[in-house]
């Protein structure tokens, strides 16, 4: 068995001896004896080694897929090294939320310059310290938009399902309704959210890049809020953002995203990273831990955790969010991330991911029977058509060791990231020319 | 010292990515941002040295003693660290066909199996990503449960006053109106005063236990009876279960779900305050509604299905992933003794150290604690001036991370000390005796500890002025 414990069994009772008392079970005498777990139904501890062993065991039984051509909300992209050192330096791994400011101004810094990445990135003015992933970030901004008379979100139906699902989970337990607004050709339908917005309308939230790859009328959809008296929430991709338009640019109140794509590895979903920023107007809106700059007795710089009368431990049942933990290390992996590929890089990034998803539907719609279902400006996904069942595609093409598209409705939703060789989706080509033959 | 925008340096950076390998393809110009956002530009040694020196400015487990109470700061285990960074579950995409996840899959359902039989309940979902996160999950179960029921009439969560901030914040996010009930004078529900919040608009109680003040509430049957017998629920919040891990169950007890926290009794680490996990436990009864997907086994091989009648998510995929790993290396680790000697042994060392101090500092209750203890620094200030604040400001000096401060709520000018097993008894005498000089102090030279710490990297910060002037960004100073 392992253990963590450093004091000895005899050490143990030396120190119950020196409190007056001979056994551990005298300092549970307030538990009822009728209750007491006589033995728990689990195996046997086991050492280092061999639970290592049964670990490994474990990873060996998923299948490693080299060539990724799949994203629908998870992001096969390239991690520098210097993430992973920087983020595992134990002093930042093993540390609490910081609290006590004087020796966690290491934490705080590390949040305060985040929060600017994350304005930069968005073009917004105000950013939190993160919460728990995209789908979390983007139904926590649907409460922050939350009004006496406006209480429904619109939202549209090209967003990632599992964020829609998300959105309407948490409205459920408010009773806020959510009016789902059917996409057509792939993007928000214009003139059906339009008719949808009325004046018990809080909030509009979509999609950019949208859940099939394709590039939304951000700043119409922005525009078309306002004009109805309504929020405009955007949930963005943060690689596109180092090239398509910003939601500050876009007029947008609230951006949100799954920061994933920044330096965290695809982990079977998760940890990863919600992030979320606002407009200054809707500052104190925002949910969970925020970090702001101020200084000590001495007048140096200092950062502390700030604006927190909006948050549980101070205002209970009337908290803008119950949000305690949120996702400070993944913030610190983003943070890091966005500083090693610069603005240069992350460009670079965003036009390889736009680049490489071009070359590789042009050369896979060149196969009988695959087409492009949406043909608007897309990003780096986009959907096509198979000539035979899509399951069956991507059956295919994982025993030939690629992780294809996902299969959807319409077909297979394709990925393309700045990972995918040329080499690499020529094979892919190959491979699908062979699948559907 | 320096942020790492003042480090930033035009036209230096990292070399990452190799040169395009496929022609490039028009962008219209009207899609496209109007300028680059300011990122850092920055060479790897330099980032790296002004993380290095953001670590040193950084206070961990590993720096000290860390006896925050209510966050059960202890070791983190290397092993989880390495198991949770291996290829086989980083590289794995959350959609993957299942039958190429069936490792990822199979930790999810023995996670799941030991957390089941750890807190006696049936089923457990893996979703949620913090303890407030699993607090709202439960509720939502909850909510669910009466309405399948045609209840509606259920609008009311009672929460102790002595209960985290989280509580009450997760069941107006339920849709819930809070029903605050009073402590009795030992710390624990008081039974008529829960008699009379019951009744047919009571969806269910939210309770710790041990509780906030780190007592075992010894009538914990009965409560749990008041609030089914009045047509409730009754949550278990899990944030202190490092007391009662193996010696008694919350399903013993008579919850209907638990959230635990990883991250706290599983010895996932805090990351600075995440990423955590708060899996939410349930009775079969309240299963059909947990949110999903879920881990089923079918013909020997495990698949991923949504619930019945299911709340829908609570979040993208399937929750914290990697923690999960952490913590179920870690069950596996101690096993069935090594489980139960994990809480005795934070029992011990938190009455072995409230032992040492008792007499000396006032204790907010009396009697052996559980994992925790709570002191009362009142009559302290009212003789010296000396505050809670003041003395937890000390400890840093001495490279002890201060206790949890000024919670719970019910006890004035309070310190909450959880030492957490895996601490030696070295430690704890050290911490003794430092608490005690700082006493000493504090009757010689009171002035001084209101200037405390005065070896921090930092002195106190104006909060107020952080909170008046909010500076939340870095605005570069204009040339």
């Amino acid at each position: 068995m392992g253990r963590y414990i450093p004091a000895s069994d005899q050490e143990r009772q030396e120190m119950l001896k020196s409190m007056g008392l001979s056994s551990i079970d005298q300092l549970y005498a307030a538990v009822p004896a009728q209750m007491r777990v006589k033995e728990l139904n689990l195996p046997a501890g086991l050492s280092e080694l061999e639970v290592r062993q049964v670990m490994e065991e474990m990873a060996q039984k998923n299948t490693q897929f080299s060539s990724i051509f799949r994203g629908a909300g998870a992001y096969n992209h390239y991690i520098p090294s210097i993430v992973k050192t920087v983020t595992s330096k134990e002093e930042f791994v093993t540390a609490y939320t910081p609290y006590q400011a004087e020796l966690s101004q290491g934490i705080l810094q590390s949040i305060f310059e985040y929060q600017t990445m994350i304005c930069e990135l968005t073009g917004m003015e105000v950013s939190n310290a993160s919460v728990y992933d995209g789908g979390s970030a983007a139904a926590e901004a649907v409460m922050m938009c939350q009004e006496r008379k406006r209480s429904k979100a619109v939202v549209s139906g090209a967003v990632n399902p599992q964020v829609l699902t998300t959105i309407e989970t948490y409205c459920s337990s408010r009773s806020v309704p959510v009016q789902v607004i059917p996409a057509k050709d792939g993007k928000t339908d214009l003139e059906a959210m339009a008719a949808a917005i009325d004046d018990t309308t809080a909030c509009i939230y979509f999609q950019q890049p949208n859940f099939y790859g394709q590039i939304e009328d951000g700043q119409g959809l922005c525009q078309m809020a306002h004009e109805k008296g309504c929020k405009a929430i955007m949930g963005v991709n943060p690689i596109a953002m180092g090239m398509l338009q910003t939601p500050g640019e876009c007029g947008a109140d609230i951006a949100v995203g799954e920061g994933q794509p920044l330096g965290m590895s695809l982990a079977f979903g998760g940890p990863y990273l919600g992030f979320m920023a606002s407009t200054q107007a809707m500052m104190r809106k925002l949910p969970g831990r925020i970090v702001g700059q101020t200084t000590d007795a001495k007048g140096n710089r200092a950062f502390v955790l700030t604006l927190q009368a909006r948050e549980q431990h101070i205002r209970r049942e009337k908290a803008s969010s119950n949000i305690c933990s949120n996702q400070a290390l993944c913030a610190m992996t983003a943070a890091v991330y966005l500083a090693a590929m610069g603005p240069k890089g992350l460009a670079e990034c965003a036009h390889q991911c736009y680049n490489k998803a071009h070359y590789a539907q042009e050369k896979l719609c060149q196969i009988p029977g695959v087409s492009l279902v949406y043909t608007g400006p897309y990003f780096h996904e986009f959907v096509t058509t198979t000539p035979v069942c899509s399951q069956t595609v991507t059956q295919k093409l994982a025993e030939k060791g690629i992780l294809g598209g996902l299969p959807v409705e319409e077909g297979i939703l394709w990925c393309v990231t700045e990972q995918n060789s040329k080499a690499q989706i020529d094979a892919l080509v190959e491979a699908m020319k062979e699948v559907c033959a | 010292m320096e942020l790492i925008f003042e480090r930033s340096h035009v036209g230096r950076g990292c070399s990452v990515l190799p040169a395009c390998d496929v022609p490039a393809y028009d962008v219209p110009e009207s899609l496209c941002r109007k300028s680059a956002p300011m990122l850092p530009e920055i060479a790897e040694v330099d980032l790296g040295r002004h993380y290095t020196q953001l670590a040193k400015q950084t206070h961990g487990v590993n720096d000290g003693f860390y006896p925050l109470g209510s966050c059960t700061m202890k070791y983190n285990p290397r092993v989880n660290e390495e198991m949770a960074a291996l290829p086989g579950f980083t590289k794995i995409h959350p959609l993957q066909p299942v039958e190429t996840a069936q490792g990822c899959l199979e930790v999810l359902a023995r996670a799941e199996s030991t957390l089941s039989e750890i807190t006696g309940m049936d089923r457990v979902t893996l979703q949620p990503a913090a303890g407030a996160h699993g607090e709202y999950t439960g509720l939502l179960l909850i909510r669910a449960y009466h309405l399948s029921r045609g209840d509606t009439a259920r609008t009311k969560i009672i929460v102790p006053d002595s209960a985290h901030g989280t509580n009450p914040a997760s069941a107006t996010m339920c849709g819930y109106t809070v029903v605050s009930v009073p402590s009795d004078a030992d710390g624990c529900v008081d039974l008529d005063g829960l008699r009379a919040a019951v009744g047919p608009d009571t969806a269910g109680l939210m309770l710790t236990n041990p509780n906030t003040v780190g007592l075992f509430d010894k009538n914990i049957l009965e409560i749990t009876q008041i609030v089914h017998d009045a047509g409730g629920l009754c949550y278990y919040d899990g944030a202190n279960l490092n007391a009662v891990m193996g010696v008694v169950r919350p399903g013993d007890m008579g919850f209907d779900c638990v959230h635990l926290n990883l991250h706290k009794t599983f010895s996932t680490p805090h990351g600075g305050g995440g990423p955590g996990s708060g899996p939410v436990g349930c009775k079969a009864f309240l299963a059909p509604f947990l949110p999903g997907p879920v881990v089923v086994k079918k013909d020997g091989q495990y698949d991923l299905q949504m619930p019945e009648q299911t709340v829908g998510r609570v979040r993208t995929f399937y929750g914290n992933f990697l923690v999960v790993v952490k913590a179920l290396t870690y069950i596996l680790t101690l096993g069935k003794e090594g489980i139960p000697e994990a809480s005795t042994g934070a029992v011990l060392n938190a009455n072995y150290l409230m032992h040492q101090l008792e007499g000396h500092y006032d204790m907010a209750y009396h009697g052996p604690c559980m994992h925790e203890f709570v002191m009362t620094l009142e009559t302290l200030k009212k003789e010296t001036g000396v505050s809670a604040m003041d003395v937890a400001k000390r400890l840093i000096d001495f490279g002890i991370h201060p206790p949890t401060m000024y919670f719970p709520l019910i006890v004035h000018e309070a310190l909450m000390v959880e030492p957490t097993e895996t601490e030696s008894r070295e430690t704890l005498d050290h911490a003794a005796q430092v608490f005690l000089e700082i006493l000493q102090e504090a009757r010689k030279d009171p002035e001084s500890l209101h200037e405390a710490p005065h070896n921090a990297p930092i002195g106190r910060p104006d909060e107020v002025g952080a909170a008046r002037h909010p500076v939340l960004r870095y605005t570069p100073v204009e040339a």
